[in-house]
C-alpha cells in the first residue's frame, strides 16, 4: 500500500537554502579568504595541500569509479562474489580506496530487494567510488524522510518500487560506507564492460534510481 | 546529544530538491572550506570532534544555512575550542598569538597520501570479542546521550536483528571528547519499519543502521523478562 500522508503533512520545502544570494556569497567568500590566510600564516595548513585536495576531489574521484566497479560485477561473477563478500578488497582490485572508503559494503538489488543509502546524522558517503555527495543527499528533506518514507522519496526520483519488493534503507551511522549494486537492465547482454559502465550513474549507486538503457 | 542533526524519521521538510548538472562545488569559497577542513584535520581531528562541532550549531542556523557553511562553522568552532584561533583574529584577520602545533602541517604529498591511504576506524586492541552474532535479537539501549553520539533517536529502545559484525571500531562517543578511542565491536542492525515507525505500518521496508556494542543489549524473550 502506498502512503502519501507525509507529502500532505509538509510545507513546500521551507528549509531549502541552496539558492544563496549574491550578497551572501560575497560575504562568505571574503570571510573564507580571511580565514584561509590566517590558517596559512599560523602554520596550521599549507596552501599546496589545500590546492591538491581540491584538485583530487574535483577531478580524480567521482561516480565514474563506482560505475567501473558495478560494470565489472555485472560481467564477472567471480568478482561480484568477492565484492559482496569483502567490498573493500574487491574495490581495491580496481585501484579505488582510501578516505571514506576504508570499510566498504556493497548491497545488491534483486527482483525482491531494493536498497537505498543515507546518512541521517550527517553526510557520510563513499568518496573513493562516488566522489563528494550532491547537495540533496546532505539536505534535511532526504535525510529525514528516506528512512521513514522511502517509497515516496524514491517516487520523487521517478523510481517506482512494487509493493512486493522490500525496500532496505542503509543508514551510514559509523565508518562503514555503502554502495548499491544496481540490477543489470535487460537488453544489455551484448554490451562491453566499458559500455555498461557508461549506463551507470551516481543516483543508481546511492539507490534512489535504477539503471535504464538509454 | 539530542540535536537538530538527528533527522531520521521527521516528515516536515518537504520534497527532496535536486539540481541538474550540479557542480562539485558551487563557489570557490566552498572549495576552500572543504580543503581547509580536510587539511586541518591533522590538528583539529578526530573526525568525530568535527562532526560534534557541527551538531552544536544553533539549530535554526543548521537548517537555514548550506552544507559548507556547516563545515566552516565546525572548523572555526573546533579551532577556537583548541586555542588555535580567537574570535578577534577571525573578525580582524590579524594574528594575535600562535599556538604551536605538535607537528608541521601536511604538505600536498602528505594530504594526498591521506586521501589514497585513508584512516581506518578499526583497531586491533580494545574489546574485540563480540558479544552478539548475526541473527541475534538486540535492543538499542534507551540511554541519555550527552555530547557526541551516533545512536540515532529513532532506534533508541527498539528491537532489531544483527546482520553483520564489522570488527572493533573506534567509539565516537569517547573519541570526540578526548576520552580515548575505546574500540569495541560494531554491528549492522536491521530494524523493521513497523518496529521503528508504528504498529499501523504495513510496508515491507526496513532500516539497517550501524551500532556499537555499548549501544546494544540482548533482547530478552517475554518468558525471561518477567
Amino acid at each position: 500500500m502506498s502512503d502519501h500522508r507525509h507529502q500532505h503533512d509538509s510545507p513546500p520545502s521551507p528549509y531549502h537554502r541552496s539558492d544563496r544570494t549574491e550578497a551572501r556569497n560575497k560575504e562568505l567568500a571574503a570571510r573564507v579568504e580571511k580565514i584561509e590566510s590566517l590558517l596559512i600564516e599560523k602554520g596550521l595548513v599549507a596552501k599546496d595541500a589545500l590546492d591538491r585536495i581540491v584538485d583530487i576531489y574535483e577531478h580524480d574521484l567521482g561516480p565514474m569509479n563506482g560505475a567501473k566497479v558495478v560494470a565489472r560485477a555485472w560481467v564477472d561473477p567471480d568478482f561480484k562474489g568477492r565484492l559482496l563478500e569483502d567490498a573493500t578488497a574487491a574495490i581495491a582490485e580496481l585501484g579505488f580506496g582510501g578516505l571514506q572508503g576504508e570499510h566498504m559494503v556493497v548491497v545488491e538489488n534483486t527482483p525482491r530487494v531494493h536498497n537505498v543509502v543515507v546518512c541521517t546524522l550527517c553526510s557520510c558517503y563513499p568518496w573513493p567510488v562516488l566522489g563528494l555527495p550532491p547537495a540533496w543527499y546532505k539536505d534535511p528533506a532526504y535525510r529525514s524522510r528516506v528512512v521513514i518514507d522511502p517509497r515516496s522519496v524514491l517516487a520523487e526520483f521517478g523510481t517506482a518500487v512494487h509493493d512486493d519488493v522490500e525496500v532496505r534503507v542503509w543508514d551510514s551511522s559509523a565508518e562503514v560506507r555503502y554502495l548499491v549494486l544496481p540490477e543489470r537492465p535487460s537488453g544489455t547482454e551484448r554490451l562491453s564492460e566499458d559500455e555498461l559502465a557508461k549506463l551507470i550513474d551516481r543516483d543508481s549507486m546511492i539507490g534512489v534510481t535504477t539503471v535504464a538503457v538509454r | 546529544m539530542n540535536g537538530i542533526h538527528d533527522l531520521g524519521g521527521m516528515t516536515c521538510f518537504g520534497p527532496v530538491h535536486r539540481e541538474n548538472d550540479e557542480p562539485i562545488f558551487h563557489t570557490d569559497w566552498e572549495r576552500r572550506v572543504f580543503a581547509m577542513n580536510f587539511v586541518a584535520l591533522a590538528f583539529l581531528g578526530p573526525v568525530d570532534r568535527l562532526r560534534h562541532a557541527i551538531e552544536r550549531m544553533d539549530p535554526v542556523d543548521y537548517l537555514t544555512t548550506t552544507y559548507y557553511e556547516h563545515w566552516l562553522d565546525g572548523l572555526l568552532r573546533v579551532a577556537k575550542d583548541l586555542g588555535y584561533l580567537t574570535d578577534e583574529e577571525i573578525e580582524t584577520g590579524h594574528i594575535v598569538s600562535i599556538k604551536p602545533t605538535p607537528h608541521p602541517p601536511p604538505n600536498a604529498e602528505m594530504a594526498e597520501g591521506l586521501v589514497r591511504g585513508g584512516m581506518p576506524a578499526t583497531r586491533d586492541g580494545g574489546r574485540s570479542e563480540p558479544i552478539f552474532k548475526p541473527g541475534d535479537k538486540v535492543r538499542a539501549r534507551n540511554i541519555e546521550t550527552t555530547g557526541h553520539s551516533r545512536l540515532a533517536r529513532c532506534v533508541k529502545g527498539k528491537v532489531g536483528v544483527v546482520t553483520a559484525h564489522h570488527g572493533s571500531h573506534v567509539f565516537p562517543d569517547t573519541a570526540a571528547h578526548d576520552r580515548g578511542e575505546s574500540p569495541q565491536p560494531l554491528y549492522t542492525i536491521r530494524f523493521e519499519a513497523r518496529e521503528l515507525w508504528g504498529d499501523n505500518v504495513d510496508r515491507r521496508d526496513c532500516v539497517h543502521i550501524d551500532l556499537w556494542e555499548d549501544y546494544l543489549e540482548p533482547e530478552k524473550t517475554e518468558a525471561t523478562r518477567s
